[in-house]
């Protein structure tokens, strides 16, 4: 379902196979502990390390398309649980230790657009897929830290309104003017290289993990909470520059 | 007026200039952070005063709090340069005025923070850079700063580049990301003069200060809501036993 290598500095988080990538239970567990191994082999060089960065990327035409609403159905409850299901997923990224990179390999709907969004930064083919919030056209409202993650990650009003008011399907290069993609690549193989080749680069500066997820959660702080991430006290943060001087 | 020779203020036709002195990294330790706020209360209190202009000598605008000082004194002491800077920031805006800052050489943290506190934002072009050093530095951003940012710098991408990837910006990419108004050609004396005469158009605007202050506090509410509780305001209200 998904595999971690470690390239140099680089974890490569890759979601396998050429299906969909829809997130149930199974993929999402598998993420889940991925992410957990990454942070827990930061959290052991405890900034002592060469730097770190992740690299999330996809086999096929997907990157993903979202939650696995064929298992779902018609079940309420089922949805209701890939959405709190997928809630954890967006806070271990959210609060990993080091940068991290979407390699938008191909389409990426709903959840999957979702998870993209988590990253630090987006790296997408230009040639195929698009990049699409697909709820309101499918009919379902989007959970609150899902709207939430958009205000924060979507800044520009029109560019919002366009995402998710009108479910518009956005490739690459116009998704990259309204300032949700960071570069663009002609197809798949060279968005994978880029997406290493940025990830390398910021693990290269050598941030001090626990520094850098502190200034990006302060960056969104309400979306960070409404994944269950609770930010650091003032206190906490004034005792690490104290540490640092 | 030189208030202890960290700044002067002077006066150009209605608009009140204060210029951080010396050659030096301007760091906002507290003694700056004191002459600052002295200055921009007697800017604050000068009759006919139009407008307000914050510019450096030098290379620097400011590199951020003062590290050195910090070092050597006793740690329950770091919170009063905090609590100094946020006092600042609650009097620029809360000043009955506008306000533009001249970025006249390197902005870097507090520094940068400080420029963004004001209204309006004249950079000189061809040197000098905005950087958000905290990342690069591995300290954390305490929350009133971050707020500051946020409501500053709301595009999340220009954002994330200035505090994620310690990004320095330059006067041009500065205006085209929307961080700054303007940029300026020449010396530091002729971005002066630009940002004066900025100054000038927007007091020849003939504003109501007390309304020009209200409606910035109720622009950026957040903000004003984490730092007005340290700013002279606050202080002169505050019953005294």
């Amino acid at each position: 379902m998904c595999t971690l290598e470690q390239r140099g500095r680089v974890f490569v988080l890759t979601l396998t196979g050429d299906g969909e990538h829809r997130l149930g239970h199974p993929l999402i567990a598998s993420i889940r502990s991925a992410l957990a191994s990454v942070a827990a082999t930061a959290a052991q060089a405890n900034g002592a390390g060469p730097g770190a960065a992740l690299v999330t990327v996809a086999e096929g035409r997907f990157f993903s398309n979202g939650l696995d609403i064929g298992w779902a159905g018609t079940s309420r409850a089922r949805l209701g649980e890939l959405v709190a299901a997928l809630r954890p997923v967006a806070a271990d990224l959210l609060a990993l230790p080091m940068p991290t990179v979407a390699a938008v390999t191909g389409h990426a709907s709903a959840g999957g657009f979702l998870l993209a969004l988590c990253h630090d930064y987006r790296v997408m083919r230009a040639d195929r897929g698009v990049l699409y919030m697909s709820e309101v056209d499918i009919g379902l409202p989007l959970p609150p830290y899902f709207m939430a993650l958009l205000r924060a990650k979507i800044t520009a009003a029109h560019a919002l309104r366009d995402v998710v008011l009108r479910g518009r399907k956005l490739r690459a290069p116009e998704a990259k003017e309204m300032g949700i993609v960071d570069v663009v690549c002609p197809g798949a193989p060279e968005t994978a290289a880029e997406a290493l080749r940025l990830a390398e680069e910021l693990a290269a500066r050598k941030w001090d993990g626990a520094v850098y997820a502190s200034i990006r959660i302060s960056m969104f702080p309400d979306a960070c909470r409404s994944v269950g991430i609770v930010e650091e006290s003032d206190e906490e943060k004034a005792r690490n520059f104290a540490s640092k001087l | 007026m030189d208030t202890g020779s960290m700044c002067t203020v002077e006066r150009r036709g209605c608009v009140h200039l204060i210029t951080i002195t010396g050659a030096g990294e301007h760091r906002l330790g507290l003694p700056l952070i004191s002459a600052l706020r002295s200055a921009v209360a007697a800017v604050r209190a000068s009759p006919g005063a139009g407008a307000i202009v914050l510019a450096a000598e030098g290379k620097y605008f400011s590199n951020g709090f003062d590290q050195a000082w910090a070092r050597a004194v006793p740690r329950h002491l770091h919170a009063s340069m905090s609590e100094g800077f946020r006092g600042l920031l609650a009097d620029l805006l809360a000043l009955p005025m506008p306000t533009v800052a001249a970025v006249t050489g390197h902005a870097a943290a507090a520094g940068c923070a400080l420029a963004l506190a004001h209204d309006t934002i004249v950079m000189r072009a061809s040197r000098g850079f905005l950087y958000m050093s905290e990342v690069d530095a591995g300290i954390k951003i305490v929350d009133y700063f971050a707020e500051l940012l946020r409501q500053k710098v709301p595009d999340a991408a220009t954002r994330r580049d200035m505090l994620l990837a310690g990004s320095k910006m330059t006067a041009g990419e500065a205006v085209r990301r929307g961080v700054v108004d303007a940029t300026a050609d020449g010396s530091v004396e002729d971005v002066v003069a630009t940002a004066v005469a900025a100054a000038e158009g927007l007091a020849a605007r003939g504003w109501d200060g007390e309304v020009v202050a209200e409606v910035r506090k109720a622009m950026w509410p957040a903000v004003w809501g984490k730092v007005k509780d340290y700013g002279a305001e606050a202080a002169a209200a505050r019953p005294r036993l």
